[in-house]
């Protein structure tokens, strides 16, 4: 069995909105273990958004115990956290959040930036690797702002996978994508998954779930479905079928 | 996190907004730039002063007769005779610190040559007052021993006179001329000096001996000042003692009376001088001051605005490992970055404007190392002062918050 990546233990996060406790997590428990694609899904409100950032080391539990990567993050500082996220964690976020005006290189050497150990050298060899891995070989020097959404989130996730995580976070990675970009996107992580990646992806789409190694189904805050995939489908396949889109 | 990564992340932010940028130092260009600028025209014109003064004889002393007026209290006309010639003798003979000394009279009048005329000035003179005066003889000689001892009618002149009573040209000396009806033969003409600082011309002058103006013109046996060089502009004041110890036994003065005469040294005049340009230069580095003040606050309100702006980015940065500090630096850094870049290129403009002032208005201009220097660590300062503000903000955000930010 793989070693375990994210342990979690009755995890509770709760807000205080005004006189009122907003439980957003009511005691939630899992394991990855490294190399699953674990796709997290769930009704507005229930609490993924919350869950990815604690896993993230952005948030705290208000109590439960985390493990990241065997390392406990609970009782760490806000520099410790910020340390764990950059050399253990990558994130995708809906919006790409690329820099604005930036070259694709500029933008995915932005975690390695902030490791002082990495050479300049280094640090370019392992931006281009990475755009290469993505599929952006090609586009090293466009910029953010002439590139479309497809291609930002592949840089995106370039960005994520640049300081080699322990895991990649994605949040509603293909929320902003349309059908045909979002399946591209899809055989993307199915590659990072084949190459042995741990990723967990929350999204709405249920039929996400289906290229994914395992899916957790959070209702307030719980837990209420966790199920391993036996039948993994083929996004390639899927991209495939899709009817081509006319052309002018 | 090392330094060369923040610099890097600093300038490839500021690269990104060029424009931004810029307007956020075209308050510290404009500041250090007038700073300068300011600066070269107060020291230039004090520079300058003192020039004007060296030249007139920076070692100079003069003795008046009468106390000293400052005070404002009218004197009796008999206060102004205290000066006589043995004064001036024994200064002349005894004093210990004086390498020249020529007493002074004059009368003003109408100078005539024929059928030109002109208003002039004679002055009363021994030939020390030359070396005092720093004056030079071009053509002809200055008058004699002799010439004093027989009050002869002779005098030597400036090139303004000359110009006047000569239009036509031909050479002056040996020519007689009359200044109010009285002949004077002119023995010679004194080398231009121009105008001075306070724009009087130097060289509409007319020198003769002291003895002749007292005598023939002016029928006093008193003198109206005595003129000396004190060895060097150091020994000024113990020249000034000597002097006054002598006038005083001369004059028979008790222990506790006022002097009768007045001392003023040339030295005492420049640092007067000096002290009203400093209060100008003061002024003037004042204005200029507050103009880098308001460019540092420039640098803050624009870096606080970009605070805002920026708060995706921030967000982002912290998400993928930055800490506080680290947005802290950039933002200190892209702030420093601003506030130095806009320094040089203030400095480089406020010499330029400098010359500008220099070639264009002809005003002296000076430009002080210090002055640089000085403008360039007050709009670093200013960077990190109004710097800090936003990037203190920047640092606190909460990454979730500003990830999210819309
Ligand atoms: N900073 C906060 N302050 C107060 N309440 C919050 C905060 N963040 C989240 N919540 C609350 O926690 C609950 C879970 O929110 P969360 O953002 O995790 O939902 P989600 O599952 O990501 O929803 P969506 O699918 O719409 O993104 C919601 O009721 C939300 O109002
Ligand atoms: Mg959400």
């Amino acid at each position: 069995m793989n070693k375990s990546i994210i342990e979690l233990k009755d995890i509770k996060r709760n807000f205080k909105v005004g006189n009122e406790i907003v439980h957003a997590l009511r005691g939630v428990s899992f394991t990855v273990r490294e190399g699953e694609f674990v796709t997290i899904m769930g009704t507005s409100g229930s609490g993924k958004s919350t869950l990815l950032n604690i896993l993230g080391c952005l948030d705290t539990p208000t109590s439960g115990e985390y493990l990241l990567d065997g390392v406990p993050v609970r009782a760490m500082g806000k520099n410790e956290r910020a340390r764990l996220r950059n050399h253990k964690i990558g994130f995708v976020f809906q919006s790409y959040n690329l820099l604005a005006k930036t070259t694709a290189v500029e933008n995915v050497e932005l975690p390695l930036m902030y490791n002082s150990r990495i050479s300049a050298s280094e640090r370019k060899g392992r931006a281009v690797n990475a755009l290469t891995a993505v599929g952006l070989g090609d586009r090293l020097m466009h910029k953010s702002n002439q590139m479309s959404g497809g291609q930002m989130q592949r840089v995106a996730i370039a960005r994520a996978l640049v300081n080699d995580p322990a895991v990649i976070l994605a949040d509603e990675a293909t929320g902003n994508l349309d059908t045909r970009t979002s399946f591209e996107i899809l055989v993307l992580f199915q590659k990072l998954h084949a190459e042995g990646r741990t990723i967990i992806f929350v999204t709405h789409n249920p039929e996400i779930a289906q290229y994914s190694s395992r899916n957790i189904v959070l209702r307030d805050g719980q837990i209420k479905e966790d199920k391993v995939n036996e039948h993994i489908l083929s996004a390639a396949g899927a991209l495939a079928a899709l009817p081509v889109p006319a052309e002018d | 996190m090392n330094g060369t990564n923040l610099f890097k992340i600093a300038l490839r932010a500021l690269n990104n907004n060029k424009t931004r940028a810029f307007l956020t130092m075209l308050g510290i260009i404009i500041g250090v730039a007038s700073v300068i600028t300011m600066l070269a025209i107060g020291q230039g014109s004090k520079k300058s002063i003192q020039a004007q003064i060296a030249e007139m004889g920076s070692n100079m002393i003069m003795i008046h007769p009468g106390a000293d007026m400052r005070g404002g209290v009218r004197q009796d006309p008999s206060a102004m005779q205290t000066l006589k010639l043995e004064d001036y003798y024994n200064i002349r003979d005894e004093g210990k610190y004086i390498s020249a000394i020529s007493p002074s009279v004059n009368s003003s009048g109408q100078l005539i040559y024929g059928s030109h005329n002109a208003p002039s000035t004679i002055y009363g003179v021994s030939q020390d007052y030359l070396t005092i005066r720093q004056l030079s003889v071009e053509d002809g000689d200055m008058f004699t021993d002799q010439d004093i001892q027989t009050s002869a009618k002779v005098c030597i002149v400036g090139k303004t006179v000359v110009d006047n009573l000569f239009p036509g040209g031909g050479d002056p000396v040996g020519k007689v001329i009359r200044f109010n009806s009285i002949p004077f033969r002119i023995t010679g003409v004194l080398k231009s000096k121009g105008y001075n600082s306070m724009g009087m011309d130097q060289d509409d002058v007319i020198l003769a001996p002291y003895t002749t103006i007292m005598k023939r013109i002016l029928a006093i046996t008193y003198l109206q000042g005595i003129n000396c060089s004190a060895i060097t502009e150091d020994m000024t004041d113990q020249a000034i003692e000597d002097i006054t110890s002598i006038l005083r036994r001369n004059h028979k003065l008790k222990e506790d009376a006022d002097d009768d005469f007045t001392i003023r040294s040339q030295q005492e005049l420049s640092s007067m001088m000096n002290s009203t340009t400093d209060l100008m230069t003061i002024l003037l580095a004042c204005i200029a001051g507050i103009s880098l003040v308001v460019g540092g606050i420039g640098i803050m309100n624009i870096m606080y605005v970009s605070v805002t702006e920026r708060t995706r980015e921030i967000g982002l940065r912290m998400s993928v490992g930055a800490r506080g500090i680290d947005i802290l630096s950039q933002f200190l850094i892209e702030a420093i970055l601003i506030s130095v870049t806009g320094g040089v290129i203030g400095v480089i403009l406020g010499v330029g404007a400098s010359f500008a002032v220099k070639y264009i208005a002809h005003w002296p201009i000076f430009i002080q190392g210090w002055s640089v220097m000085l403008s360039f660590i007050v709009c670093t300062v200013t960077g990190i002062f109004f710097g800090w503000y936003p990037a203190k903000k920047a640092a606190a955000l909460d990454p979730i918050e500003a990830i999210r930010y819309e």
